[in-house]
């Protein structure tokens, strides 16, 4: 029966404070975007990159994971990013936080931390975009940019092409990167929606080294660039 | 199949038919809680409440409820989806207990009805809500008459299964009598939980959109308009981020539409005589869906809406906005079934019912028609307009100028106040009371990040029937076709004029009004007395049933003094409408989008009527009966 019917101590609160809508809501995700397999010539890679947040509509903490290893030696990288997110106009967030890179394995290890800001958002016309600037711990700083775009070809059957490029702002002999954009990377990955959360995909992923950091891997006789099929998954929850 | 039993505890000449086991339920007075351990409860077909006489109860239950032959959990009035119809009485006190079998809190609000603020149903708002096992006694009276429904105002109880439809029969002669008729609740079904719905929509907002442009599309359009027209009209959507497709956010991929409960399978059938004047009382009781319905083969006369009456009006088809009831005649003559049919307004689905003489027998269903877009219009870029022609009629994508009604009836009420308004003290006069809103450019104020674009016109639409309707060549209701059967009583002039903007941000999932949230909003306070224009200008692409608890709000169509009443009025992408309202009502009140995921993710209001003569009201949960 009625008889909370009068407020007690919220009495001077604004009407409505007690209602269960003023608690926040919080919502987590969890995505790999990509978790796949190279067929390059000799040796075959597994390679990922996912993300995760939780929070609110303005305010999130995110993390990113991105990396490789080889299927057949003990050596890969491995990049992890933990970053505050604000929402800042509707289409765009600032984040901004630490990264952290491994590299290990055939006696190349070498880790570096970073401090990270960046805008991640939709831009017009349907791209999305991360747009980051690196400082190292050791005062190196660096850019990244990341775009992707998605071709409907079905409602369930979907193409993501993508584009990366990084800038460095001087040499870091140790990780063999040269100043200038050290290397770029196109992908096109052909998804099909089992379910919006679970869709493998085939693809092919092109990357290629550039400029000085390019010339310090032919002086070690390494490979600057190719392309391969990739096999994976898109998977998200 | 037994026919209803007329008229055992009812006086009426009519009676009531919901349904086979309708007329026996009907002559109870008090349902008591249905045990649940005999099984599931599917196949029940809602009972009657009667509270005209006597005191009802309604026990809010957990059931298994299946729906084309597939079961989920349900949250339920006295064990059916929809719960049981209530009947009131004009003029009588209603005293109605709800008891809360739930292990979770639990609500009741009576959606249009005028009453004391703490009997509304809102949990915090104007009362604290049913705790398990709890008892809450709703204690009002009766002022009114119609067709209206009630429903939870807790969580998303109302999207599995906590509504049900509310006749009141008026305190005099009623005034539209039928031989015969049935109450029609649509509403939208899901096996999925709610809570994730709203977490996948947060995470990806196209989620539930399987009818989005894709690369087939562009060729199609390519060779049908040419490149450049289908590359313009591309770059116009993505420049804005927005998808044309954009129409509902929750969609038949995961919704089964129903009609008292059942599925298209399942086949609902309303039964009549040949020849019989029949009213059909629609209500649309779902969470996040529009419907347009039909029945092929008959005209449809509408004859209420909101619950209040107005001027007939026949059409072939009428689109219900979430919230909104319509009472419709029908005079079926042939002797054969006809097919009701409500479809969805982003055409990814729909209900659908049968008319017949008989148990069993079915009609054609409506081939399913083209997916609905948004224009350039939508988005308030009316000189866009026109690369969707295709889609549209006419007058939606080329005329904004909302002056130049189609009906013949002149505005011949709206003038009379200008006197008045002259002598207002209140800044600058307002428009003569009744009359459309003038078209408006957007001001500065974007609205910030929660806001993804803003109508750069918002113009008056309410003569258009709306996205994706219209051009089928028949008659469709429009809201100006809208007049109250009597002049409305107290007509006059607003004191003051609100102007609130629905914002949201379709990439986010983020819905508010002025960009705000409900968390981080003021209450919008009104003096007791106030005569209020509520000016509501529709930023973003999607249409939003909005719904004022406590007081009636006037749609401002250009009827003069007959501008209907209503409840729940949708307003369009785009839309610049106004609404009076008296502020007669003490209390903070809700008032909210009507879908419940717009809702909940914060396109809600608070209106506080304070007597300013009254000291420390403004914590108060209104007065308290």
């Amino acid at each position: 029966m009625s008889t909370s019917l009068l407020p007690t101590e919220s009495a001077a609160q604004r009407p409505g404070a007690d209602m269960p809508m003023m608690k926040p809501h919080l919502y987590t995700y969890v995505a790999f975007d990509e978790l796949e397999w190279l067929a390059t010539g000799d040796e075959s890679v597994v390679e990922y990159d996912g993300e995760a947040w939780i929070g609110g509509d303005f305010h999130r903490l995110w993390v990113k994971a991105a990396g490789e290893q080889s299927t057949s030696e003990s050596h890969g990288d491995v990049e992890f990013q933990g970053l505050y997110s604000r929402a800042i106009t509707p289409f765009w967030n600032l984040q901004t936080g630490l990264r952290f890179d491994h590299r290990y394995g055939e006696g190349t290890g070498a880790s570096r931390a970073h401090v990270a800001l960046g805008l991640e958002g939709l831009a017009p016309y349907w791209f999305e975009v991360e747009a980051f600037v690196f400082l190292s711990d050791d005062a190196d700083a660096s850019a990244r940019l990341e775009a992707s775009y998605e071709t409907l070809l079905t409602q369930r059957l979907i193409v993501e092409s993508e584009f990366e490029t990084n800038v460095a702002l001087q040499d870091v002999p140790e990780l063999g990167l040269g100043s200038g954009f050290t290397d770029v990377e196109l992908g096109a990955r052909m998804r099909y929606e089992f379910v919006r959360e679970f869709a493998p995909y085939v693809g092919y992923s092109w990357s290629r080294k550039l400029g000085e950091t390019a010339d310090v891997i032919r002086a070690a006789d390494g490979e600057v660039g190719g392309g391969a099929l990739v096999i994976g998954l898109h998977v998200w929850y | 199949m037994k026919r209803d039993e007329p008229s055992r505890g009812l006086t009426r000449r009519r009676f009531l038919e919901v349904g086979a086991a309708a007329g026996a339920a009907a002559t109870l007075q008090t349902v008591t809680p249905r045990s649940l351990s005999g099984g599931p409860a599917f196949g029940t077909r809602p009972a009657v409440l009667d509270g005209r006489e006597a005191e009802v109860e309604i026990s809010i239950q957990e059931v298994r409820w299946a729906v084309d032959g597939r079961e989920r959990r349900a949250v339920t009035m006295n064990g059916s989806v929809p719960g049981p119809l209530l009947r009131l009485r004009e003029g009588t006190e209603a005293v109605i207990h709800v008891r809360n079998e739930l292990d979770e809190p639990t609500s009741v609000h009576w959606h249009g009805l005028i009453l004391p603020n703490g009997m509304d149903g809102v949990p915090g708002l104007n009362f604290p809500g049913i705790a398990p096992g709890e008892t809450f006694t709703y204690r009002f009276p009766v002022q009114q008459a119609g067709t209206y429904w009630f429903h939870s105002h807790s969580g998303f109880q109302e999207q599995i299964g906590h509504f049900a439809a509310m006749i009141i029969d008026p305190a005099g002669p009623e005034p539209d009598p039928a031989d015969r008729e049935h109450v029609v609740i649509l509403s939208d079904w899901t096996f999925e939980n709610p809570h994730r719905i709203m977490a996948r929509l947060k995470k990806h907002p196209d989620y539930y959109n399987n009818q989005r442009r894709t690369l087939g599309d562009f060729f199609a359009d390519v060779s049908e308009q040419g490149l450049g027209a289908t590359l313009s009209d591309r770059l116009d959507w993505g420049g804005m981020r927005m998808m044309a497709s954009d129409v509902s956010d929750i969609t038949g991929s995961t919704y089964t539409y129903l009609v008292n409960g059942r599925g298209p399978d399942d086949n609902w059938t309303g039964l009549f005589t040949p020849g019989e004047r029949m009213k059909l009382r629609f209500v649309n009781a779902a969470a996040a869906s529009f419907f347009d319905v039909r029945i092929p083969g008959l005209p449809l006369t509408i004859v209420e809406s909101n619950g209040q009456p107005v001027a007939p009006v026949e059409v072939d088809e009428f689109r219900m906005a979430i919230g909104e009831t319509f009472d419709v005649i029908v005079e079926p003559g042939e002797d054969r079934a006809y097919t009701l049919f409500a479809e969805a307004m982003d055409r990814s689905g729909f209900a659908r019912a049968t008319l017949a003489p008989s148990e069993g027998m079915e009609a054609e269903i409506p081939p399913k028609r083209e997916r609905a877009l948004l224009t350039m219009a939508d988005m308030g870029h009316g000189g866009h307009a026109g690369h969707d022609m295709g889609q549209m009629e006419p007058d939606d994508a080329m005329d904004h100028a909302g002056h130049d009604m189609p009906e013949p009836e002149p505005m011949d009420h709206s003038g009379h106040d200008m006197g008045a308004m002259a002598d207002m003290e209140h800044g600058p006069a307002l428009r003569a009371p009744g009359t459309l809103p003038d078209d408006q450019m957007h001001g500065p104020d974007e609205h910030g990040a929660a806001n993804a674009g803003v109508a750069m016109m918002a113009t008056s639409r309410l003569h258009e029937a709306g996205i994706g309707l219209g051009s089928d060549g028949w008659r469709v209701l429009r809201y100006t076709d809208l007049a109250a059967r009597e002049v409305r009583p107290n007509f006059r002039a607003p004191d003051r004029e609100i102007e609130l903007h629905l914002t949201g941000n379709m990439e986010r999932y983020m819905w508010s009004i002025d960009g705000v949230h409900f968390r981080d909003a003021e209450p919008i306070e009104v003096r007791f007395g106030e005569r209020i224009r509520l000016t509501m200008i529709n930023d973003t692409m999607m249409n939003h049933p909005m719904h004022l608890h406590g007081m009636w709000m006037e749609l401002e169509n250009g009827r003069g003094d007959r501008i209907p009443r209503v409840h729940t009025v949708n307003v369009k992408p785009a839309e610049k409408i106004s609404l009076l309202f008296d502020a007669d009502a003490l209390g903070p009140w809700a008032f909210h989008c009507h879908v419940l995921y717009h809702m909940d993710a914060g396109m809600f209001r608070i209106v506080h009527v304070v007597d300013p003569t009254m000291a420390d009201q403004s914590g108060r949960h209104g007065d308290v009966a």
